[in-house]
């Protein structure tokens, strides 16, 4: 593995595709994780990590070295199974990060898993993958076969006392299944619905044992970290965060795709430079920078770098640094129609707000595009929109997220609504009829 | 103690108790929906939003959901702040956003919570536009309606059905707004607590079936505070009436005894007091066989007559120690029976001597959701004393409990307890005749016959204690299971024996005694809990009689009158023996409520009032006295039994029994020194409120009075007095302030639902306001006894004397086996075929298999096999009250034989 400046994806490029076993062991695979697991210390791993200032790529941000550390060493643990879940769940609209590195580099993620397993000393580990990711399950479950094969996984790792098993679980289909607590639900067999915290997973997570969840890119970032340093990692990023990131550009640009590229990057090199601009004709009106459940961000954040400080102050959220672009031939009212059917189907039917709130609010955007608005709906979308969106009044984040986009809708883009109310109909759509 | 500021006002909280609970004990009002005191909280419904303030500098606050945060001191909180009222109407709007508008004839109208916390929390105005969602119900059996339209999905069904009840067949489907909570297919909800459902739902979803067929609405019911009659468990009821008839039976909390929930027999089991074959007139045998009506003073006359020159008095379990007393004054001691079995009355005494020596604690069913580790020996509790089986399944949460308070996860935290402790259960072992349901939380099993169960038990105690002498050899797998037992047991702090009377074996209650007192002498607070049959067996046993039934039955053979209380004793002795006495007494006085084969072979047949036409007291397990009210006067010539027996003793010329009133007859059985307890039960009828007043039956919307009776007579009729007990025949009267023991039914502004228990109890889910009803009279200190040598370990024979015949062993069925619920319609449909358990091998050698059918010609009885690999050859289990049995079994081996001619019975279900 040379010390590249695209840790996740240089040996797909190098391959130019899949890289099995052979090519991934070729450029150094596995050497770090066969280092960890015969001659460090899981606090070791876990300090490196931390230093390497990883942080998780799900969309969160937390810290990974800093969650690694919550989980209960030794005796503090109790009886029973330690379990290290990665969460392959990837269904945010738009997203596809992940899946990238399912189907072409499985052996990157096996590696992370068998680092980040000995690093909490979890003998379980499982892949939550989304259902229809049929090519990366197959990859993945070559990849683990042949590690397996190697004495890379199960008993007695690398020769040494440590042993892990990892298994892949295939989601049934539900989006708040990539909420880590209803991912553990459902890895369990039950009902996906998020769960209090705290208990918090590395306390009490999969089957009630110790458990730390974290994302395919995550985990992918870990064997470049063991392999090369917290220095080399920190030096890869922009500004303050560390390490590259898998940055998207999905919408009406002339190179749509997935990049790796430094954590920081800003949305304009992003669009302009990978992305290659807009299509001719079109215009950028605004874009959701990680996903559905992220603000829109418009013209004036275009020269933000995509970190996870700088989207928060800018009151949005990096996410998964998959964005969404919406152009000026897209109405405003149209697109949240279609978000809020999403969020309003993927409502896992817990909590009220969440449950009740979204199939309403969907159904005045609904009235407001089809041109039966009231003109006090906008009132009534904002009230329920704040009520719903405020983190602590719904269980989960879930409503929260769906709030983002909507809310930050009413924000920017507040002149299409009241135009849709005062016009009886879609602007958008007269020049077509 | 916290002390926590709401809307300025301080209030004492407990620390760590979650927020709503504090602002509920503390009688303020939040609206609320999946939190429920014996369920905890999960932060489902969103509905108890408060504003939570960091200090006193903290004008803004932030929205916290009370339920979920735990009491801290000095928390500041508010409940009217404006963003928090804003918030919970938004919540009920959306939750009316699919309520259907079916108010007016739903089931649940009038005592909806739904409705209430709409109304609290100021949601008036209708905005959003859209469809309603519809549902497709299903057809759940005979106790519950299913309207899943009326669904606001709070999910306590699931949460009561699943976790707390143990049921299976009830489940979330779906997701977002599509949620469903039925069965996978449409079928008979199986859990034998479903229908607490009714009350555990907060809206109209789930409700009582048999009461919608004859609906009323809620507030023109006349309820008075009752006690089940369906065991000696003795959960505390309201019954309710409306037209003279009996429509339905709710909880009663107790926080000592049922808590918030009831078994199905003892919700579904009243419908005989509506009965056809009520007997409501006086019936005097005539020549020709047939009885000829007379009237009520010729009744006392006749009875009187019979009783003059001395009669025998056969008493009963199922009916109250003052009609119980009353015969037995008339009678004299000596030539009174309490109406037990013979087998079971000694069991009865043994009972008493047992708890007399004080040797452990009785648990309250509370206490036994406390116990750490669980023994039940040889007793089927689920099918004999459903409410323990549900207590026990809560006692085996207790590990996780503590592993949860380990984990620093707060004990209302449901899903996280849940969560967490999963895989951890407390001891729970059971060592039954056959399996039983509560296998499945069972961490050791061991079934045998009752002898071999007795001789484990044996073996447990001297484990534990060597003084206690151990029994017979055991088989590998029986010891294994008293090692495991003596282990376990001497462990817990607070370990639990069950047994019980049930299958007649004086070895169980023994054994039982011997490991809870030997477990007591190790320093630990034991437990003993010993069940018997009905209501008032335990009343009975402590009343006491001088004959027991089968010398009772002789004496009237030989030539004795014979009177007999509320008893069908065909059920509980010989067949012959009984037939001898009703052919060989020079008369058979019965009073009874209902035509069974007693009344059918009396000569003068007196009607006797039900528990819901009468007023009279109960005592439970735990020598709990407890008083039930008449919750309608009863109505022809039915009066109280001890009423009936009063005036013949008088007509008798006797001067020691002239009772008017129930508190007379209460006085009377509190003159026994076991029973002093029976008058401080429930006040007496001279009890009023602060202000004078007496306690309603009816609540204050009862309606229509006036012209109830229009459509025969337009005069109203003089509304009827009670001269008898505290409450009145009225909607007026105390209200809010009454004593626990006379609560007639729950209610508070702005609180219509049962709901509003919470403003009648100490604290939420505590004991209610001035205690627990009921007066426990059992509770002694250890006497002078050597304990190690009071019960001596049996040698019985066990096992076939292999000449091909069967000696029976009874089982029982929660749904069937106790006589009167057994004759209510739902409760019957419910009650399985008669059937007969018998070995693998013993099957075989019959050449008969599951579902075939077996014929008893000594029994004249035909029953559905089931086949128990476990069961020893010679034995056959038959389950009683079924098929024509009564509560005994036959003592004598019987010849079994297959019968080619058995059809089973169709499986259709009558659907509607």
């Amino acid at each position: 593995m040379s010390s590249s400046s695209k840790p996740l994806t240089e040996r797909i490029e190098t391959e130019n595709g899949l890289v099995d076993l052979a090519a991934y062991q070729r450029a150094g695979g596995y050497d770090a994780a066969r280092r960890v697991v015969t001659s460090m210390t899981p606090e070791e791993v876990q300090d490196l990590v931390k230093d390497a200032n990883l942080r998780g790529r799900g969309g969160a941000g937390f810290p990974t070295g800093v969650k690694w550390s919550f989980v209960p060493k030794g005796d503090a643990a109790g009886p029973g199974h330690k379990y290290l879940v990665c969460n392959a769940d990837e269904m945010e609209p738009g997203t596809f990060k992940d899946r990238y590195l399912l189907e072409y580099d499985p052996h990157l993620l096996v590696e992370g898993m068998i680092i980040g397993a000995y690093a909490i000393q979890a003998d379980k580990a499982y892949v939550f993958m989304r259902g229809e990711y049929h090519e990366g399950f197959r990859q993945l479950s070559r990849a683990i076969d042949d590690a397996k094969a190697q004495g890379f996984l199960g008993s007695n790792v690398f020769g040494s006392d440590f042993s892990v098993d990892l298994g892949i679980h295939r989601s049934g289909g539900r989006y708040i299944c990539g909420e880590e607590t209803a991912l553990l639900n459902a890895l369990e067999g039950k009902r996906a619905q998020p769960r209090y915290k705290p208990p918090f997973p590395p306390a009490s997570g999969a089957w009630g044992r110790p458990t730390i969840v974290n994302n395919v890119e995550t985990l992918c970032n870990v064997p470049g970290i063991l392999r090369h340093g917290a220095q080399w990692f920190q030096d890869l990023g922009n500004g303050d965060d560390a390490g590259t990131k898998l940055y998207g550009v999905s919408g009406r640009v002339n190179r749509p795709g997935l990049w790796e590229l430094p954590i920081g990057t800003s949305i304009r090199e992003i669009i302009e430079e990978h992305a290659g601009g807009m299509q001719a004709g079109y215009q950028l009106r605004g874009l959701l920078p990680g996903g559905a459940s992220t603000d829109f961000l418009v013209e004036q954040h275009l020269d933000l770098p995509m970190d996870y400080g700088s989207i928060q102050a800018a009151g949005s959220r990096m996410g998964t640094g998959t964005m969404i672009l919406m152009d000026d031939s897209i109405c405003p009212v149209a697109m949240s129609v279609n978000l809020q059917h999403f969020f309003a189907q993927e409502s896992c039917g817990f909590c009220t707000p969440c449950r009740e709130g979204l199939p309403w609010l969907e159904s005045l955007l609904i009235d407001i595009e089809e041109g039966r608005g009231n003109p006090g709906d906008l009132d009534v979308l904002s009230a329920n929109a704040s009520y719903i969106g405020a983190p602590g009044n719904t269980f989960c984040l879930h409503a929260t997220g769906a709030m983002e986009p909507l809310n930050s809708a009413l924000k920017y883009f507040r002149e299409d609504f009241e135009a849709h109310i005062e016009r009886g109909g879609c602007p958008y759509r007269e020049g077509s009829a | 103690m916290a002390k926590i500021s709401v809307d300025g006002v301080e209030f004492d909280a407990k620390e760590g108790e979650n927020l709503l609970q504090a602002v509920l004990s503390a009688q303020l009002e939040l609206p609320y929906f999946c939190w429920h005191p014996s369920l905890g909280s999960v932060g489902a419904c969103r509905q108890c939003a408060v504003i939570q303030y960091a200090d006193e500098e903290d004008t803004q606050g932030r929205l916290i959901m009370a339920c979920m945060t735990p009491v801290a001191d000095g928390m500041r909180v508010s409940l009217e702040a404006a963003h928090a009222r804003d918030f919970r109407a938004s919540v009920i709007e959306w939750l009316m956003e699919n309520h259907p508008h079916d108010c007016p004839v739903c089931e649940e109208g009038g005592e909806c919570h739904l409705q209430d916390m709409t109304v609290m929390s100021g949601h008036t105005a209708r905005r959003y536009r859209g469809n309603k969602r519809t549902f497709e119900n299903q057809y759940l059996g005979p106790f519950l309606n299913h309207e899943m339209n009326r669904c606001i999905t709070c999910y306590r069904c699931v949460r009561y059905y699943q976790d707390y009840a143990g049921g299976t067949d009830l489940q979330a489907f779906g997701s977002r707004a599509r949620m469903y909570f039925g069965r996978e297919e449409a079928g008979v909800l199986e859990n034998p607590f479903s229908g607490n459902l009714v009350e555990v739902c907060p809206t109209g979803v789930f409700t009582d079936k048999p009461f919608s067929k004859t609906y009323t609405r809620k507030w023109d019911l006349q309820s008075a505070p009752s006690v089940c009659a369906g065991c000696a468990v003795g959960c505390n009821t309201i019954p309710s009436e409306r037209y003279g008839r009996l429509k339905r039976v709710h909880n009663r909390y107790n926080g000592s005894v049922n808590g918030y929930f009831l078994c199905d027999r003892g919700r579904y089991g009243f419908g005989y007091v509506n009965d056809d074959a009520r007997i409501h007139k006086v019936g005097v045998r005539a020549a020709d066989g047939v009885f000829d009506v007379i009237s009520a003073e010729e009744g006392e006359e006749k009875l009187g007559d019979i009783v003059r020159d001395g009669a025998i008095g056969i008493g009963s379990p199922r009916a109250s120690l003052e009609s119980n007393l009353a015969l037995k004054v008339l009678v004299g001691e000596e030539n009174f029976c309490t109406g037990l079995s013979s087998a079971e009355d000694a069991l009865m005494r043994l009972i008493l001597d047992v708890y007399e020596c004080g040797g452990a604690r009785i648990p309250t069913l509370a206490q036994v959701e406390e116990a750490d580790a669980v023994l039940i020996l040889g007793e089927d509790v689920l099918n004999t004393a459903p409410r323990v089986a549900l207590a026990v399944r809560q006692s085996v949460r207790n590990e996780s409990l503590e592993m949860a308070e380990q984990a620093g996860i707060p004990l209302w935290q449901e899903a996280g307890v849940r969560s967490h402790g999963r895989e951890s259960a407390s001891p729970l072992l059971v060592a039954s005749l056959l399996p039983t349901e509560l296998d499945e939380l069972a961490t050791h099993t061991c079934n045998g016959a009752p002898e071999s169960l007795a001789a484990a038990g044996f073996a447990i105690a001297h484990r534990l204690n060597s003084a206690y002498a151990a029994g017979e050899e055991l088989d590998g797998p029986t010891q294994s299971f008293v090692d495991d037992a003596a282990a376990v047991l001497s462990r817990a702090k607070r370990p639990l024996v069950i047994s019980g009377t049930s299958l007649r074996n004086d070895g169980l209650i023994k054994a039982a005694a011997n490991i809870a007192w030997a477990l007591k002498a190790q320093g630990c607070d034991a437990g003993l809990l010993l069940t018997a049959a009905e209501a008032n067996s335990c009343g009975v046993g402590m009343l006491g009689g001088g004959v027991d039934l089968d010398t009772a039955l002789r004496a009237a053979a030989a030539g004795q009158a014979l009177v007999v209380l509320e008893n069908d004793v065909t059920r509980r002795a010989d067949p012959d023996l009984v037939a001898s006495a009703f052919s060989g007494s020079t008369a058979v006085a019965v009073l009874d409520s209902l035509e069974n084969a007693t009344t059918e072979s009396a000569s003068l047949v007196l009607p006797a009032a039900t528990f819901a036409e009468s007023t009279g007291t109960f005592v439970n397990y735990e020598g709990r006295a407890q008083r039930f009210f008449e919750v309608f006067a009863a109505t022809g010539e039915t009066a109280p039994a001890w009423r009936w027996l009063s005036k013949a003793g008088a007509r008798a010329g006797r001067n020691d029994m002239h009772w008017q009133h129930v508190d007379q007859v209460v006085e009377a059985v509190a003159s026994h020194p076991r029973l002093v307890g029976v008058a401080d039960a429930a006040p007496n009828g001279g009890h009023r409120n602060a202000a004078g007043n007496r306690v309603p039956r009816a609540p204050h919307r009862y309606s229509g009075r006036t012209a109830m009776n229009a459509g025969v007579n337009i005069h109203e009729p003089k509304t009827q007095v009670d001269e008898e007990t505290p409450l009145s025949y009225s909607m007026e009267g105390a209200m809010g302030d009454q004593p626990a023991a006379l609560t007639s039914y729950v209610w508070s502004p702005g609180w219509n639902s049962n709901q509003s228990v919470f403003k009648f109890q100490q604290e939420v889910g505590g004991a209610m306001a001035g205690g627990d009803p009921g007066v426990r009279m059992l509770d002694a200190e250890p006497a002078q006894v050597d304990f190690a040598q009071r019960y001596r370990p049996l040698q019985t024979p066990i096992g076939a004397e292999g000449d091909g015949r069967f000696k029976l062993l009874p089982t029982h069925s929660i749904f069937g086996s106790e006589e009167l619920s057994g004759r209510s319609q739902p409760i019957a449909e419910r009650g399985p075929q008669a059937f007969i358990v018998l070995g693998a091998a013993e099957a075989a050698r019959l050449q008969v298999a599951e579902g075939m059918g077996v014929r008893c010609p000594e029994l004249d009885a035909t029953f559905a096999v089931r086949v128990e690999e476990s069961l020893a050859e010679g034995l056959a289990v038959v389950a009683m009250g079924l098929g024509g049995l009564g509560d005994e079994v036959p003592s004598e081996r019987v010849t079994l034989e297959p019968d080619p001619e058995f059809v089973p019975p169709t499986t259709l279900i009558a659907r509607g």
